[in-house]
């Protein structure tokens, strides 16, 4: 009798443990997108149709902007999206893979390389960004001011100056690469620090060093917020331009995808509307994020 | 958790009790398991749930089951290796006095586990806390997504990685705390059946 007793408690007890140890969080302020009705239902068709998962680069979900603008999808078409926020070369990875629906990336060259595979059918101009180059205050390497991003990490490696890169293949990570090939430098040695980890976490990594990164400016931004002190060195250069582009994936190659919802998201993405929602998000006053898609620039132009 | 007691108790009870060639290769690749790094095991189950893997069509990535299927796998070796060990602890006597007394093989392995139950519990420990402090493989298979998928764990790297420093130690000290009263549960039980009947 003890015995059964004894087992019925254990049983109780890994209960509450698989509760505790699955129950989703909601610890963030902004708040949760309402539930659509089906998604309660164990049946994994019903729910489909109006689940979209988008594969994102870190840098709109960090930011805020997803939060911001995607509960007026999910309420306007009564859709689930499922943000799987990663690196730039995972999210195109899970896009080929048929993993997501439609990816939302910034890498202007790997994303057309991506369609030309025929993983994605097209891709359209969404927003751009810009990066810019931050470091400490003090600027051991005096970079600050420099016009030519090559140019200041030229001079960076020239003071072997602490540097931490991304080194995770995402978008940002291709962009300093770019920068690195524009400066005809080979970034190594022990100033040359390979995090392999997010834009948040290089950040924090750049400010406890302390040392220099490439950062997007929204997730620097947002950062800045949250009580970051280090300071842009250099900016407006043409090399730190960053487009991002959204990419359906290409139903051909994965039936399995929701094509339907994707192309919809697509167009609402790229529609005048969400644009201007886009161009209204802002930390501290500042914009983060320009829209830059065919219909708002024929708005603008118009 | 449960899938993984389910597995694992009877499983070691079996290995320690059931002599056959193989088990000391089998007992260390159990011991292996029990090491097993949970982002590798998340990889793995990634690339057999993903659209491209073997079992796609099922469409469990980025959900609830894929992260039960993760975790089963990280936790199961844990309860297995313990429980085998604390069994093989018994002595050999008990079993044959037991039988000596007409138990059955199934009432035989019953009474064994339950004189190795602290063991067991101990087992049920380490898995528990294998799985609710495990970030890497749920992160992987689960997504992170907001609502659905997104645990304490993740949640603690996402507010970390957005810089919300209070938020994620906040979100900590609640794991640590669900813990804490989960773990506690079981001592309790392991302190009403302690003394050996």
């Amino acid at each position: 009798m003890t015995l059964k007793k004894g087992l019925a408690l254990a049983i109780f007890v890994s209960l509450i443990v698989v509760m505790a140890a699955c129950q989703p969080a909601a610890p963030t302020p902004t708040p949760i997108p309402t539930a659509s009705p089906t998604e309660e239902a164990t049946a994994e068709p019903a729910e489909a149709s109006n689940r979209l998962i988008l594969a994102t680069t870190t840098s709109t979900e960090d930011s805020g902007l997803l939060d911001s603008i995607l509960p007026n999808f999910e309420s306007t078409y009564n859709a689930t999206v499922d943000v799987i926020a990663v690196g730039t070369g995972q999210a195109l990875e899970l896009g080929a893979n048929g993993d997501a629906d439609v990816v939302l990336v910034h890498a202007r060259a790997r994303e057309d390389a991506f369609v030309a595979d025929g993983n994605g059918t097209q891709r359209y101009d969404v927003m751009y960004n810009d990066f810019v180059i931050v470091g400490p205050a003090e600027d051991p390497a005096g970079i600050s001011g420099m016009t030519s991003a090559a140019e200041a990490f030229q001079t960076i490696a020239r003071a072997e100056a602490t540097f931490i890169s991304r080194g995770d293949d995402s978008g940002t990570h291709t962009k300093e690469r770019q920068i690195w090939d524009a400066a005809g430098v080979t970034p190594e040695g022990d100033w040359y620090v390979s995090a392999g980890q997010g834009m948040g976490e290089v950040l924090t990594m750049a400010e406890e060093q302390p040392g220099y990164t490439l950062s997007d400016r929204a997730t620097y931004l947002a950062r800045q917020e949250a009580g970051l002190t280090l300071e842009i060195l250099v900016e407006g250069d043409q090399s730190l331009f960053n487009p991002y582009g959204v990419i359906p994936v290409n139903p051909e190659v994965h039936p399995n995808v929701n094509a339907a919802l994707a192309q919809t998201f697509v167009d609402w993405l790229t529609s005048v509307e969400t644009q201007a929602l886009i161009a209204s998000f802002e930390i501290n006053g500042r914009q983060l994020f320009f829209p830059d898609s065919e219909a708002w620039r024929a708005a603008q132009g118009s | 958790m449960l899938a993984s007691a389910a597995l694992g108790i009877p499983l070691g009870a079996w290995l320690a009790l059931t002599p056959f060639r193989g088990r000391r290769i089998l007992t260390a690749l159990i011991y292996t398991g029990m090491g097993l790094p949970p982002v590798l095991v998340g990889l793995i189950v990634y690339l057999f749930l993903s659209r491209s893997g073997p079992f796609g069509s099922l469409g469990w990535l980025f959900s609830f089951q894929a992260m039960v299927v993760a975790q089963t796998i990280i936790a199961t070796p844990l309860i297995l290796g313990v429980t085998m060990s604390s069994v093989l602890a018994i002595p050999h006597e008990l079993r044959l006095q037991l039988q000596s007394l007409g138990a059955t093989h199934w009432q035989t392995t019953l009474a064994v586990l339950w004189e190795a139950r602290l063991g067991v519990i101990v087992g049920l420990v380490a898995g528990f806390g294998s799985i609710i402090s495990e970030v890497g493989a749920v992160m992987l298979v689960g997504g992170n997504i907001e609502g659905r998928t997104r645990v304490l764990t993740t949640a603690i790297v996402l507010e970390t990685r957005q810089g919300h420093f209070d938020v994620a130690l906040a979100l900590g000290i609640i794991l640590l705390a669900l813990s804490f009263v989960s773990n506690s549960a079981l001592v309790i039980l392991q302190h009403r059946t302690g003394a050996p009947s």
